[in-house]
């Protein structure tokens, strides 16, 4: 076995080629469409999530990125080289897996230099690196214990040291964080964030939920039904909304039609007044969340908006008995926006 | 509603409250409804079971008497000090331990690759198939078997004349260990098939992809990940076939030659032939012996540790 490590694939590829490009993709089992037909370029160095509902085909285009899965159609580049031949081994991409995939009868540190000790580095080496990057993932001396001796959080770091150690150029993370509580979860993004700074790698990131999408990504790209509804950076996608499935995917569908106008307006920009100008109509519903309330309210031209209000100065009190009262809803033109038909 | 209210008062009640009562007292002593569950085959498995292994120790530790034949309850260890210092039955041992051990390794150097299509290749009707097909020689007789596998190996059997038709010469295997090793692997196949399959499929798939996603290509997968993961399967497997062909005799009589003897031979010949139970006994604990030392070991490499 060589003492050097062979050249990562790709590593002496053409600058200035994206790290991913997908071209063509389809991907089917039996008579259900993964993924129908998808092309994608994604930039190196960027933040990029797949975000959609189950189902949507976003976990089946990393594991085809990954090489997992293979497209029955279509070319998966990587940093401006074909692998769709390639086996997944062979390519210079390293996955953070959903349920973690640690091996259970190998210690942490051993997990971690796994990837490490398959291409023959030295056992000197491969502990440094190893150690260095469970200090990195703010695992320090942890390197001993068995995966089972370890916390959902941990074993979510273990899974990303063991991954970052061989230091790819790429690297694919499927919903990491989904199994963890919220307030690890909020933690965590904000790790996995500075963490891909520090790197400078590009990150594929998986999510079903569209605040993760949207905190974290540089760009995002949004699924639905094995196709990309809209690719954009967050406050694109968010304030721009190309279809209805996105509007309403991506924060709250209030949707209304207006003099034969199909436009969104997003509850924070709604001003809720008790008089005065705008749209009449009645507080269906009152839920308080804490820092602020989200009323539902039913307007007499029809339709229903969620309009959400800071709990500035008012105590939940106040919030909940504004249940059943007459407002009226106004809020300015450039905060609408116009979209289209779904695509069915 | 009416049906309901008269129930209550009907003589439907005591029994109710019988069965409160009842149910609240296993509820608070849990105890009790394993001691109901374990009681019978607790018994069976003290009386029958540890029972005969301790009268079998004893009595290995006795004499019987050259003129009387009669059993002498003396405590001595002549016995074992025949068995270690006499070299025919040494190599009686050592045969029925090596023959063992080989087809252990055979059973899973053949389970292996099977159970591994079985359990990761193979679509469900195939699998289900290979189950019937693994599963179907235990239907018959383990005597027929053996008798099948004499008429294959016999000098003038289906294995020498296909050989002759092909012009390969003939093979001189029946009545020998090595019809004996065979026939042992065929027979106890099963047993380590099954074990090795179950390991094999509860490997998550995640976790192979994780090693290739790794870099490791299939040979260092199987070598790091398959096999230590298939490992306690494979124990398993092998304490079946370690252990039935430690104590079986019906294959060395039926299909050995004259210097196929095994412990069990020696066993069945002293208690039916020349009416010494006592060294019998003392014959039959090397076996246990063996199998103690060899799971000690087993769990010395942690096959335990993983199940």
């Amino acid at each position: 076995m060589a003492t050097q490590a062979p050249a990562r694939p790709g590593a002496s590829s053409a600058a200035g080629a994206p790290a991913v490009r997908l071209t063509g993709i389809r991907r089917t089992y039996g008579e259900v469409v993964a993924i129908a037909g998808l092309d994608l370029d994604i930039a190196d160095g960027e933040f990029f999530t797949l975000l959609g509902p189950s189902g949507s085909g976003k976990t089946t285009t990393l594991r085809v990125i990954a090489g997992f899965e293979r497209p029955d159609a279509g070319h998966v580049e990587l940093q401006g080289r074909d692998v769709t031949n390639v086996a997944p081994s062979e390519r210079p991409v390293n996955t953070v897996f959903q349920d973690y995939a640690l091996f259970p009868h190998m210690s942490v540190v051993e997990n971690v230099e796994y990837g490490l000790r398959v291409k023959g580095i030295g056992r000197k080496e491969r502990r440094e690196r190893a150690e260095e990057v469970l200090a990195r993932v703010r695992l320090p001396g942890l390197g001993a214990r068995k995966p089972i001796q370890l916390s959902g959080g941990q074993r979510q770091r273990v899974a990303l040291a063991r991954a970052i150690v061989n230091r790819p150029p790429l690297l694919l993370l499927d919903e990491p964080l989904g199994a963890l509580d919220l307030k690890l979860r909020q933690e965590m993004q904000v790790f996995l964030k500075e963490l891909q700074r520090e790197l400078g790698i590009t990150f594929v990131y998986v999510t079903h939920d569209q605040e993760e999408a949207l905190t974290m990504s540089d760009r995002l790209a949004v699924f639905n039904e094995g196709r990309i509804e809209q690719i954009g950076t967050p406050a694109d996608v968010y304030e721009h909304p190309e279809t209805e499935f996105v509007a309403g995917f991506v924060g709250v569908s209030n949707i209304l039609e207006r003099d034969g106008r199909r436009f969104i307006v997003r509850p924070e920009k709604i001003l809720m007044t008790e008089t005065g100008d705008g749209e009449a109509g009645v507080v269906k519903e009152v839920v308080y969340v804490g820092g602020f309330t989200r009323y539902i309210v039913d307007l007499d031209a029809g339709g229903e908006l969620v309009v959400v209000r800071q709990n500035l100065e008012s105590s939940s009190q106040d919030a909940l008995e504004e249940r059943g009262k007459r407002v009226r809803l106004s809020w300015r033109p450039e905060h609408t926006y116009d979209i289209g038909r779904d695509r069915a | 509603m009416a049906v309901r209210a008269a129930d209550l008062q009907t003589p439907g009640r005591p029994l109710r409250a019988a069965r409160l009562r009842l149910t609240g007292f296993f509820w608070s002593h849990p105890w009790t409804k394993a001691l109901l569950l374990l009681g019978p085959p607790l018994l069976a498995f003290g009386l029958v079971y540890l029972a005969s292994l301790v009268a079998l120790f004893v009595s290995s530790f006795w004499t019987v008497n050259p003129f009387t034949t009669e059993i002498e309850h003396a405590w001595n260890l002549g016995n074992f000090r025949t068995i270690f210092e006499s070299p025919a039955y040494r190599t009686i041992a050592f045969r029925t331990i090596g023959i063992a051990a080989a087809v252990t390794i055979t059973d899973a150097i053949l389970a292996f690759p099977l159970g591994y299509f079985m359990a990761r290749v193979a679509r469900p009707r195939t699998r289900a198939m290979l189950f019937v097909a693994v599963l179907l020689p235990l239907w018959s007789s383990y005597l027929i078997r053996v008798y099948i596998w004499r008429l294959i190996l016999d000098q003038d059997g289906i294995l020498n004349w296909t050989l002759g038709k092909l012009g390969l010469g003939s093979v001189g295997l029946a009545y020998s260990n090595w019809a004996v090793w065979i026939i042992f692997s065929y027979v106890w196949l099963p047993f380590m098939i099954l074990p090795v399959f179950g390991a094999l499929e509860r490997i998550p798939e995640s976790l192979l992809e994780a090693s290739r996603d790794l870099g490791a290509g299939g040979f260092q997968t199987l070598r790091r990940v398959v096999l230590p993961l298939a490992l306690p399967g494979v124990v398993a497997g092998s304490i079946f076939t370690f252990s039935l062909t430690l104590g079986d005799y019906v294959t060395p009589l039926l299909a050995g030659g004259a210097s196929s003897q095994f412990i069990g031979n020696v066993v069945y010949q002293s208690v039916g032939i020349s009416n010494n139970v006592p060294f019998a006994a003392a014959f039959a604990t090397i076996p246990l012996a063996v199998m103690a030392v060899y799971l000690l070991i087993a769990r010395k490499l942690g096959a335990f540790e993983a199940m």
